[in-house]
């Protein structure tokens, strides 16, 4: 019975998604998005219809977010500045305290049950922060110059992120024959138990001075467009540096909550952080994912990742299309 | 379970951080709903009008800032006792969380000689600090 139950709730889920992303809501968010900022942002509207759209579809962004096992801020931004009428500064700065909310949610669990790594998580973050501090400040200047700048690069970066999601297979348990000078120094290295089977694995990491400079790049992007980055953070600690693989998922989460924070305070206070946006998507995206998690065992996570992979490459080149103005997709 | 072989930053200070941000996150995110219903709900009188942020929220920042008289840095402060301003109570909240928890690891760090840690610690929380601040880019507006 509760089996058949959440099923239901499933395979509604997944209609709602495809209802939102394949076209009707999304030509209609479009429709009206393009309307409103032709007769400036919400004309048209009552003041609440664009708030309660934006939770009804951060809902449905934060149920498929835990499904296909990618971040909500990677989806929110590109889709978010894709549908709805707001200026890509507010989407970014809503973006990062979206990103930022979901990972001090999660952060304390992942602490707890001693699946994060501090010694890993703390040099990392300290390179990522600071740049990230860089990519938000660059981010508002060059949206300043002319927002399709950021509009096109944001665009080729969801799409690089679509394709690097799509060729990525992560390593369960990294072999990892030498630890190098830096990670000893550090002494990023731990053991981790698989609690499924009891066992033990000791692990420790190579390629950190690799790794660290991949996290300058990392923290300029997430900063730059408001991303979260554990799209990346996962690929760099697992397949570069050696990580065991839900090791580095949870010290990447627990990343964020330090990186996506110094980009949101140089958000908040350029300005940028509206709260009739950003409220309504927090809120909306962390229900979303509480239902997501429970949806998570009886979903074909595989369908749902290529399905989020696919929009994920339409948000890109929508958003591609609109930085260079080639007026292909409307 | 990771259990740290480097074990400087033991259990208790991990625990502690997590503690802490647990808290904060919850009540940020609490504090947050409250005062977005106040907003909402129009309790308290918006320093900006809903109807103006919703017809300037298509602009960009540096425009939005000066068709809405809205301020930038910790200027929002003054205005705290409007219903759009508080809610960058919560927001601020969860934004300060952690540096809050960062300091609770310069003692741990500090008692064990790890120094290497603690610099990283103390230049972290100079990094989220000055972020914070508004010094960056306030010559922009």
């Amino acid at each position: 019975m509760l089996k058949n139950v959440t099923r239901f709730f499933t395979m509604l889920s997944l209609w709602v998604s495809a209802v939102v992303f394949a076209s009707p809501m999304g030509a209609f968010a479009t429709e009206a998005a393009a309307t409103g900022a032709a007769a400036g942002g919400g004309a048209g509207h009552a003041w609440w219809f664009w708030p309660l759209i934006l939770l009804v579809f951060c809902f449905v962004l934060g149920v498929i977010a835990v499904l296909a096992g990618v971040g909500g801020g990677v989806l929110y931004v590109p889709l978010v500045s894709g549908f709805f009428p707001f200026h890509i500064d507010f989407v970014r700065g809503a973006g990062l305290m979206v990103a930022l909310a979901g990972a001090l949610a999660a952060g304390p669990g992942l602490l707890k049950r001693n699946l994060a790594s501090l010694r890993l998580a703390l040099p990392m973050a300290l390179i990522a922060s600071a740049c990230a501090v860089v990519g938000a400040m660059l981010g508002l200047y060059l949206s300043k110059l002319d927002p399709r700048y950021v509009q096109t690069a944001l665009g080729a970066t969801i799409m690089g992120i679509s394709i690097l999601l799509l060729c990525s297979k992560n390593s369960e348990y990294p072999v990892v024959t030498k630890q190098d000078a830096i990670s000893h120094a550090l002494g990023i290295e731990g053991i981790y138990q698989d609690q499924a089977t009891g066992k033990e694995f000791e692990w420790k990491t190579h390629r950190t001075f690799t790794g660290l400079l991949l996290f300058v790049v990392i923290g300029i992007m997430a900063g730059m467009f408001g991303l979260g980055a554990g799209w990346a953070n996962i690929p760099v600690l697992n397949l570069l540096m050696g990580a065991p693989l839900k090791v580095s998922v949870a010290t990447s989460k627990f990343l964020l909550s330090i990186t996506d924070t110094s980009a949101a305070w140089v958000y908040m206070n350029q300005g940028a952080v509206i709260p009739l946006i950003a409220i309504p998507s927090i809120i909306g995206l962390m229900l979303g994912s509480l239902v997501g998690v429970r949806l998570l065992a009886v979903a074909k996570a595989s369908f749902i990742r290529y399905m989020v992979i696919g929009v994920l490459f339409f948000a890109g080149f929508k958003a591609l299309d609109k930085g260079l103005g080639l007026g292909i997709m409307g | 379970m990771t259990k740290q072989t480097n074990t400087c930053v033991t259990s208790p200070e991990q625990m502690r951080y997590a503690i802490i941000l647990e808290r904060g996150a919850y009540l940020g995110i609490l504090i947050m709903i409250v005062t977005y219903a106040v907003y909402a709900l129009g309790i308290l009188p918006p320093h900006v009008p809903i109807e103006t942020v919703v017809n300037n929220w298509h602009l960009g920042v540096h425009d939005y800032l000066q068709a809405t008289n809205s301020p930038t840095g910790w200027d929002w402060l003054a205005l705290v006792g409007t219903g759009d301003f508080i809610n960058f109570i919560g927001l601020a909240l969860l934004a300060v969380m952690t540096i809050i928890c960062y300091a609770t690891l310069i003692m741990p760090y500090f008692r064990c000689g790890d120094y290497i840690y603690l610099g990283i610690v103390l230049a972290e929380i100079a990094v989220l600090t000055l972020a914070a601040s508004g010094i960056l880019g306030s010559g922009g507006h």
